[in-house]
């Protein structure tokens, strides 16, 4: 491991400093990533600023009915607190599916949105790849790929966003605020993960040095009756080969609002909007949530070896909406 | 103002099991080496080292975490419990306890760290915490009991390659029912 400097940050505006001072500095949170890439030799920073101290760690109702939830709030106290677990029981149940114990109470919420892919090219400074190192080249569209991207990928890179937290609040249209020092700003979760395109390396659109102070969620009464799924290959403490999302408001059998999100088939956590926009106002029954998953996967571009996951999702949504619907029907 | 100089290393004060250890420290060292390199704890087990096998899991103000992507340095301040802790005045810790009458071992190298995730689960399960397996996460329903399926679900993050998990199933749940009856008597 590369030598680094290492300093605690107490304040924003202090964090904020300590990181413009040295271009290869990178905020530490709970390390469960960042500190393992160290090892490997993919992440290479000269400075550590140490920011899991910084008084950012609460979990408020905001005016509006919605939730505010720091950037350093651990994945623990997240997926714990009695208003996310009331308001938004998915995304308790997505970040409960995620990682161990151990790692849920020392990773947080602004870090587990920076989280980088687990695909082993990228994770193997010995093989070439374009979110590593630009222009490299692409392993996995020929090599090992049963795990990658079937939708919204491109050419120069497959890997997925290893995310579950992110899926759940993707569906509830979460928004990421953030500092810098020019001042504060915020980012729709929808529009925080850039495009692969050709600049697979260029991740977020965060503004450069800026650190995520938080995630608000704003109110969603269907969040309430919402479901996490994932599926994997062992049963637990692995990461998904395919999950998802869901809220589900019915009326009259006919579906009044829909929230869907898919983990582990993109770059970035993937709101199905296509399938929500066909099972709006649609009845709510196997059918019409076959066809959503078909409307929605219509896109869906996959490799040799991960074809399975186009037949995976459609019966996640089929499976989850239905039983999402009888629950609601009793 | 010029920023301070950058440094590779510092003193730390690390809280260990009640005491006060001093120490400069490379800032690369993890609390695992440092447990075990630095201050000769070497009840904390080296697994993977990448966090991965829960071996080295120790509780850091009391929650559990694994000591390899802990840096030391980050670690300055915080109460940290090792497995050489958890005894009392002689009296082995109810989960060690547990873990010896039910045999919830066979080779021994990942105990340690599977006693200190158990102590760490018991208290997570009294505070109410769901799981994974847990059917519904709302709190008005409260903590779902502590079955198999929701002990292997909570342990899920420590690996044992003997396989010995029928029996530390076993430990974690006698730990848990001795725990909570002593809380019913109180």
């Amino acid at each position: 491991m590369r030598e680094f400097d290492y300093r605690r940050a107490v304040d924003v505006s202090g964090a904020l400093a300590l990181l413009d001072a040295d271009p290869e500095a990178r905020f530490l949170g709970g390390g469960t990533n960042l500190v393992d890439l160290m090892k490997t030799g993919v992440e290479r920073p000269a400075r550590l600023v140490d920011v899991r101290e910084l008084p950012l760690n609460g979990i408020e109702s905001t005016d509006n009915g919605g939730l505010r939830i720091g950037a350093t709030v651990t994945n623990s106290d997240l997926a714990a607190h009695p208003e996310v677990r009331r308001r938004y029981p998915a995304l308790t149940q997505a970040v409960l599916a995620g990682a161990s114990g151990q790692l849920r109470n020392m990773a947080t919420v602004g870090g587990n949105l920076l989280q980088r892919t687990r695909c082993g090219y990228f994770a193997d400074v010995t093989k070439p790849c374009n979110k590593r190192v630009p222009g490299s080249g692409c392993p996995a569209v020929e090599g090992e790929h049963h795990n990658h991207a079937i939708l919204g990928a491109s050419e120069h890179c497959v890997a997925v966003h290893p995310s579950d937290m992110g899926v759940a609040l993707t569906a509830f249209d979460a928004v990421v605020s953030y500092e810098t020092a020019h001042g504060p700003g915020e980012l729709p979760l929808a529009e925080f993960y850039r495009p692969v395109g050709d600049t697979p390396h260029l991740e977020t659109a965060l503004p450069p040095g800026a650190l995520i102070t938080g995630v608000t969620l704003p109110p969603a009464p269907v969040a309430a009756d919402s479901r996490y799924r994932k599926v994997r290959e062992r049963a637990s403490y692995a990461f998904a080969i395919g999950s998802i999302a869901a809220a589900l408001g019915i009326e009259d059998g006919v579906v009044r609002e829909v929230r869907l999100a898919f983990g582990a088939v993109a770059s970035r956590p993937w709101r199905a909007r296509t399938a929500e926009r066909a099972l709006t106002g649609a009845p709510a029954n196997a059918e019409t949530f076959a066809a959503a998953a078909d409307a929605e996967l219509a896109a869906a571009k996959p490799l040799p070896h991960n074809g399975y996951k186009v037949t995976l999702m459609r019966n996640l949504v089929v499976a989850v909406l239905t039983e999402l619907a009888e629950e609601a029907a009793r | 103002m010029a920023p301070p100089p950058s440094s590779t290393s510092s003193a730390v004060t690390l809280k260990i099991n009640g005491d006060k250890h001093t120490l400069s420290v490379d800032h690369r060292t993890t609390l695992l080496d440092a447990l075990r390199e630095r201050l000769d704890l070497t009840g904390t087990k080296k697994g993977c080292d990448q966090g991965q096998c829960g071996a080295c899991t120790v509780l850091l103000d009391g929650r559990r975490a694994v000591a390899c992507l802990q840096l030391a340095v980050a670690a300055e301040d915080r109460e940290i419990t090792t497995v050489e802790g958890l005894a009392e005045a002689g009296q082995l810790h109810p989960v060690q306890q547990a873990f010896l009458d039910l045999d919830g071992y066979q080779c021994g190298y990942c105990t340690p760290g599977q006693i200190c995730s158990a102590v760490a689960v018991i208290e997570e399960h009294a505070a109410g915490w769901p799981s994974a397996v847990t059917d519904d996460v709302r709190p008005e329903v409260g903590a779902p009991p502590l079955t198999a399926d929701e002990i292997r679900e909570r342990m899920s993050g420590n690996l044992c390659r003997c396989g010995a998990y029928v029996s530390i199933v076993q430990a974690v749940a006698r730990a848990a029912e001795a725990r909570m009856s002593q809380e019913a008597a109180v």
